[in-house]
């Protein structure tokens, strides 16, 4: 039996017996015909599936252009406290992508921290950094506070109470002519630190940021 | 004595002759209420000469099931009829709904909850029939959990479940968005960050579900396409694997059931 075995193992269809076999030949017509029938249909299959699975896929791959919306002029914001303003952050669709934008003025009082030096105004996303809700300042608290599940965040937007994993996020800020410009968005660690944005409830502080990496899109920092 | 051939009768004259049977009479040719009654059984006759289809319609409808089966079995086909509610309704809203996130989408469901003939009933029976889907499901899998039904060789079918479970859960989430009011935009926020809560790929699945960096324009119309084509499919091919397992091995009886003993070896204890 194994004699038998090792007998038609030979991989020379003219060993092997095969009828119309040619000299030197390794491959039978039928496996062949029954490899090119496969691999035409992978082809025709790949051909339609691929393409969509990438249309599908692209956006996560898409780098966001860069877009400064005026929001006022320089002279309507204080250093003490937040004026809300609203900016589109996803055009083209109406109401829905509008998002509020509490800007101040750079105090040196209370923004003591490195990461801001240099940066004329502060503006905090009102996108709750525990799973993107909006948040509100309240004045008589001097707190950011979350409706949904009871984010609470200070003055700079750090988090002093409930499940946020980070402090809220910022937006770049120029000065152009008279008016006020909130440019692109960053996240921040918890000693303010700036990163690429991230998603809510992705913490970047220690392992976090190579836990939850930017979009592959992001201009890097 | 020689026996004679026997000649035939002589052929009557007409008018003494018997009448031929009428049709409708026994004998007689089909009537049109006969040929009628008959179509349907032609009809099918004719599919199964071409198919053999009723093979396995008795191999499926007529199964021996076994003693002790209850009501608790039927959680599964209750399941699956809220699941065939949920597709007839859906197609129908889906007749009326718009996927545009300016304003359309919320002012087609307003059209059809508020103006449609039967509308709000229609969406009503897709709104809290999603409900009744996601709870009944959670019913058939506790029944099949607590009678033991999961056991060999029924572990494929628990795992194809488990499947249905997690898609019947994603049509729950891409539904929720399609109203387009405040409560259906922020709860899909907070579900879209969920997803992107999970460690390496969380970021890149919940940008797929957005369809880019924020909640955009084609987000909504992604959930849509989700909901209505995607996840109906394989909903629908994974519930035809399940029943047809569920038809190959049979069903289990309640572990409250005792198996009979042989005759014999009952008289012998005695």
């Amino acid at each position: 039996m194994a004699d038998k075995r090792a007998k038609q193992k030979s991989k020379y269809t003219l060993d092997r017996q095969i009828p119309g076999a040619f000299d030197g030949e390794t491959v039978t017509r039928r496996r062949f015909m029954t490899g090119s029938a496969h691999t035409a249909g992978a082809i025709a299959a790949a051909a339609f599936t691929l393409p969509a699975l990438g249309f599908a896929v692209g956006p996560i791959f898409k780098s966001t252009p860069v877009h400064w919306e005026p929001v006022g002029p320089v002279g309507s914001f204080s250093d003490t406290n937040y004026v809300p303003v609203v900016m589109t952050v996803s055009p083209n669709i109406g109401e829905a992508g509008k998002t509020t934008v509490y800007v101040r003025k750079f105090n040196p009082a209370i923004d003591t921290d490195p990461y801001d030096k240099g940066t004329p105004f502060i503006a905090i996303s009102s996108r709750c950094a525990h799973l993107g809700c909006p948040v509100r300042w309240v004045d008589a608290a001097e707190r950011f506070i979350c409706p949904c599940h009871g984010g609470v965040y200070d003055l700079l937007g750090r988090r002093v109470g409930g499940p946020p994993v980070r402090p809220l996020d910022r937006f770049y800020t120029r000065v152009s002519g008279e008016q006020l410009e909130v440019g692109p968005r960053f996240s921040v660690n918890s000693e303010l630190r700036r990163f690429s944005p991230r998603d809510p409830g992705e913490p970047i502080d220690g392992i976090g940021q190579y836990l939850y990496p930017s979009r592959p899109g992001a201009q890097k920092l | 004595m020689p026996k004679l051939p026997k000649l035939p009768a002589p052929p009557l004259p007409p008018p003494l002759r018997e009448p031929p049977p009428r049709p409708g009479e026994p004998g007689g040719k089909a009537g049109p209420i006969e040929e009628a009654k008959a179509a349907g059984i032609n009809v099918v006759d004719w599919v199964d000469e071409r198919t053999s289809l009723s093979g396995a319609g008795r191999w499926l409808m007529f199964r021996k099931v076994p003693k002790g089966t209850n009501w608790f079995y039927t959680l599964g086909s209750a399941t699956m009829f809220a699941f065939l509610s949920q597709a007839v309704t859906g197609v129908f809203l889906a007749m009326y709904y718009r996927p545009d996130p300016a304003g359309g989408a919320y002012e087609s469901i307003r059209y059809v909850t508020n103006e449609v003939f039967l509308g709000q009933f229609v969406r009503g029976m897709h709104k809290w029939g999603s409900s009744v889907m996601v709870i009944l499901v959670f019913l058939h899998m506790g029944r099949t959990f607590f009678f033991g039904a999961y056991k060999y060789p029924r572990e494929l079918n628990w795992v194809i479940g488990v499947v249905l479970l997690i898609l019947t859960m994603t049509m729950s989430f891409t539904g929720y968005l399609l109203p387009f009011d405040q409560r259906a935009y922020w709860a899909t926020i907070v579900g879209v960050n969920i997803n992107g809560t999970g460690p390496l790929i969380g970021p890149y699945l919940s940008d797929f579900l957005r369809g880019g960096s924020e909640f955009g324009a084609t987000t909504l119309s992604r959930f849509y396409a989700i909901h209505m084509l995607l996840v109906p499919g394989a909903l629908a091919a994974l519930i035809g694997a399940h029943l047809y397992l569920v038809a190959k091995l049979g069903t289990t009886a309640p572990p409250w059931q005792k198996a009979e003993k042989r005759v014999e070896l009952r008289e012998a204890e005695v």
